[in-house]
């Protein structure tokens, strides 16, 4: 028999742990249908017959984020055969606030009482037994960082999917809230029974005014009439509006149970110990040096030592892997298009993706450790202001850091965004953040044409990248994303060590989607580009790279760089190669050049550019749309490829608007 | 009084929460609600958010919302 548990809780309760130590690697994510809000589902270890849903972490019902409505029309038309609630012990007031609105639901439900240990470590203790009895729901103890109880409540759940033991119904509904949802149970009983909804549910959700359960409910105008009447007694008798009425009620009843069951409440050492860490790290002098210091610690062993490390050693494996391929298939006799095709498109290409991988997982070990121990939500504290002036959140700072080293990850990291506008702005202002695999074309055409201030020139151009986003930025609040911001409200979670396993899960995960999309997507793109650079327009194999249909493209699109003054077929040619990944602009420029013929590249270059053609040629690379892996990214975090397509047309047109300024004003100057 | 105008350190009960929508009930939800006791912790390097201390938790928010929310010194 199948059996759903599915895991439910406030932010930061530890649930993401609990669930990956319930189903360890036997885990995929998806989306709840029609909406990209992430639906984590795994089965329990060694059973597969039970799954368990991972439900996006939330404060309660209350339907204001796509994450809280996705999560309660789940739970409540689709139900799983047993909710388990983790409850975090250290701040049980407000992780109860939820655990009462869940046991309105009528599901099968069971607490799971997390981070006893520390509460215990404290001196302090709760007694579960009592409160297990005042709550009508069995609880059990747990440590998921620690593996402790686990079994015990996998064995207590199993119990509670067998009976289907609701929670016993415990009223904590006191005086006219009281009177005002039992003559709304009355009334809206049979539209509740027809809509499928607990009718003690859907009366408390319209004594809240909730507008997804009035629609649903469809009441009648008379019923609305009564209702309306109801609600306005109720407020008159209280002085207090509907909303504040009920959270204060349901407070109320949390803070009474509390003081029966909670002996001697201190606060954590883990608590101490995070008011110490924060002393230093959010102190209002050192928080920003420091804040740079990591983030260089961190740029600097993921791009130059760890990653690089195994980066160049993976592309010497991939390399050598290649001429062994080479010498195979030449050997063999095949015919040497299919022989072009594997080695030039394929392997070059996959491969020099591949080589990255290295990178990406050691940036998510980094980024996924400061996400753990609760450093990020201090990053976006710190750099809220920063953010706010360009109509975002501090939340929104570490994608776009990230997008320095490579915008994959951070196009993926915007996940972590909780408002959808938010997220989008994000995705678009990322790529604009100068990413490293544009720094060999930096470094080429620095060499070349400025020699004297290779290094000014570098970082004006990851200034400009900057100023751009800061200016997009303003204009998009102006116009496409205006209206007021999103309010940065954010719990800022106790230090915590990262579990070990939570952390290589997350690394596997990215390493998983990031081989996924090297196989899949840039593996077609590279046959294409393959495809295009060998065959010319009637299908004849080329030898001359200047004759194929890659070629005949660039010099179609080259009139529309003419006024940014580069109208070279080459070098419009090599920014479509760059899609699939920058540094494939150098490799093209090396081939179509011919650097062979007694020139070597850098005196070619000299002759296709000016510097100021060479500062606008490197402006547009800064800026365009960005490699095949980045836009897939982005068409999955937008949840299309419209969306994704607008948002490579709107950086490109950007790219070109600047470029073409730095062109033209640039002429005046330097004739 | 009201919770931007409260100093680092200092500690006050909530009066009411006002402004309105999905942020008042966020407030709510999270247990902001009258004869609260909350005390500011920090400010941020920038001056803005706040970040204060509530029912054994930590919350940061912007002064212009923390100026919705009435409170009273203890």
């Amino acid at each position: 028999m199948a059996i759903t548990f599915a895991l439910i809780g406030n932010q930061n309760c530890g649930k993401t742990t609990l669930f990956n130590q319930l189903t360890g690697s036997n885990q995929h994510v998806g989306n709840f249908p029609g909406v990209t809000v992430e639906k984590k589902e795994g089965y329990l270890r060694n059973h597969k017959e039970i799954t368990i849903v991972d439900l996006p972490g939330m404060y309660s019902l209350s339907p204001y984020s796509p994450e809280e409505v996705v999560t309660r029309d789940y739970l409540i038309f689709s139900p799983p055969d047993v909710l388990i609630n983790i409850v975090d012990a250290t701040s049980l007031e407000r992780n109860l606030y939820l655990t009462l609105q869940l046991m309105e639901l009528d599901l099968p439900m069971v607490v799971a009482l997390n981070m006893m240990d520390e509460v215990k470590a404290s001196g302090g203790t709760i007694d579960i037994k009592l409160m297990s009895e005042l709550l009508g729901v069995p609880i059990v103890p747990i440590s998921a960082s620690k593996n402790q109880g686990l079994d015990e409540l996998m064995r207590v759940a199993m119990v509670v999917a067998g009976q289907k033991n609701r929670p016993a119904t415990r009223d904590f509904c006191v005086g006219d809230v009281h009177r005002a949802v039992h003559s709304i149970s009355y009334i809206i009983e049979e539209e509740a029974k027809a809509a499928r909804v607990p009718v003690r549910f859907a009366a408390i959700k319209i004594v809240e005014g909730d507008e997804p359960m009035t629609r649903l409910l469809n009441l009648r105008e008379m019923e609305t009439d009564i209702i309306g009447h109801i609600i306005e007694d109720m407020e008159k008798r209280l002085h207090m509006d509907r909303d504040a009425a009920l959270a204060d009620m349901c407070y109320q009843y949390i803070e009474k149970i509390c003081a029966q069951v909670v002996i001697k409440e201190n606060e954590t050492r883990e608590q101490i110990r995070s008011v110490k860490i924060d002393s230093v790290l959010t102190n209002r002098v050192f928080a920003l040096p420091l804040f740079f210091a990591i983030m260089l610690l961190i740029f600097w062993l993921t791009f130059r030592v760890i990653g690089a490390f195994f980066s160049d050693l993976l592309s010497y494996g991939i390399n050598a892997f290649v001429s062994g391929a080479d010498v195979v298939l030449t050997n063999m006799g095949i015919n040497p298009t299919v022989h072009s095709l594997l080695i030039d498109g394929v392997f070059a290409g996959v491969g020099s993706v591949l080589s990255f991988l290295p990178i990406i997982v050691v940036l998510f070990l980094f980024l996924s450790l400061l996400e753990d121990s609760g450093y990020m939500a201090r990053v976006a504290f710190v750099m809220d202001q920063i953010l706010l002036k360009i109509g975002l959140s501090g939340r929104s700072f570490v994608p776009m850091l990230i997008g320095f080293g490579c915008s994959v990850p951070a196009i993926m990291a915007t996940r972590t965004l909780p408002s959808q506008r938010d997220r989008k702005m994000t995705i678009l202002l990322t790529p604009f953040m100068s990413c490293s695999a544009k720094l060999p074309i930096y470094a080429l055409f620095t060499a070349v044409f400025f020699p004297q201030h290779k290094t000014l020139v570098m970082m004006a151009l990851y200034l400009m990248g900057m100023i751009v986003a800061i200016v997009v930025a303003f204009l998009l609040k102006k116009t496409i994303f205006k209206g007021p911001t999103v309010p940065f409200v954010m719990e800022l979670p106790v230090y915590r060590m990262p579990a070990l396993k939570t952390v290589l899960l997350h690394m596997w995960q990215k390493a998983k989607d990031f081989l996924t999309k090297a196989f899949t997507i840039i593996f077609v793109a590279t046959v294409l580009i393959w495809f295009l650079q060998s065959f010319d327009l009637h299908f004849n194999l080329v030898s001359d790279s200047s004759k194929s249909m890659l070629a005949a493209v660039g010099r179609l699109v080259a009139p529309i760089f003419a006024p940014l003054g580069f109208g070279d077929w080459r070098a419009s040619t090599a920014l479509i190669t760059g899609l699939t990944a920058k540094e494939a602009v150098i490799s093209t420029f090396a081939v179509l050049l011919g650097a062979s013929n007694g020139l070597s590249l850098p005196q070619m270059m000299a002759h296709l550019f000016t510097p100021l053609t060479a500062f606008s040629f490197l402006t547009f690379t800064l800026l365009y749309m960005p490699c095949v892996a980045a836009m897939a990214a982005t068409k999955r975090e937008l949840g299309g490829s419209l969306a994704a397509l607008g948002a490579m047309l709107f950086q490109t047109g950007v790219a070109w608007v600047v470029a073409f300024i730095i062109y033209q004003v640039g002429r005046i100057w330097f004739v | 009084m009201t919770l931007d105008q409260l100093c680092v350190g200092q500690q006050a009960k909530i009066v009411s929460v006002g402004g309105g929508g999905a942020l008042r009930r966020r407030f709510l939800d999270m247990g902001l609600i009258p004869n609260t006791v909350v005390k500011v912790r920090k400010v941020a390097p920038l001056g803005d958010p706040i970040e204060i201390y509530l029912r054994g938790y930590e919350l940061t928010l912007r002064l212009a919302d923390a100026r919705n929310i009435e409170i009273t010194e203890i």
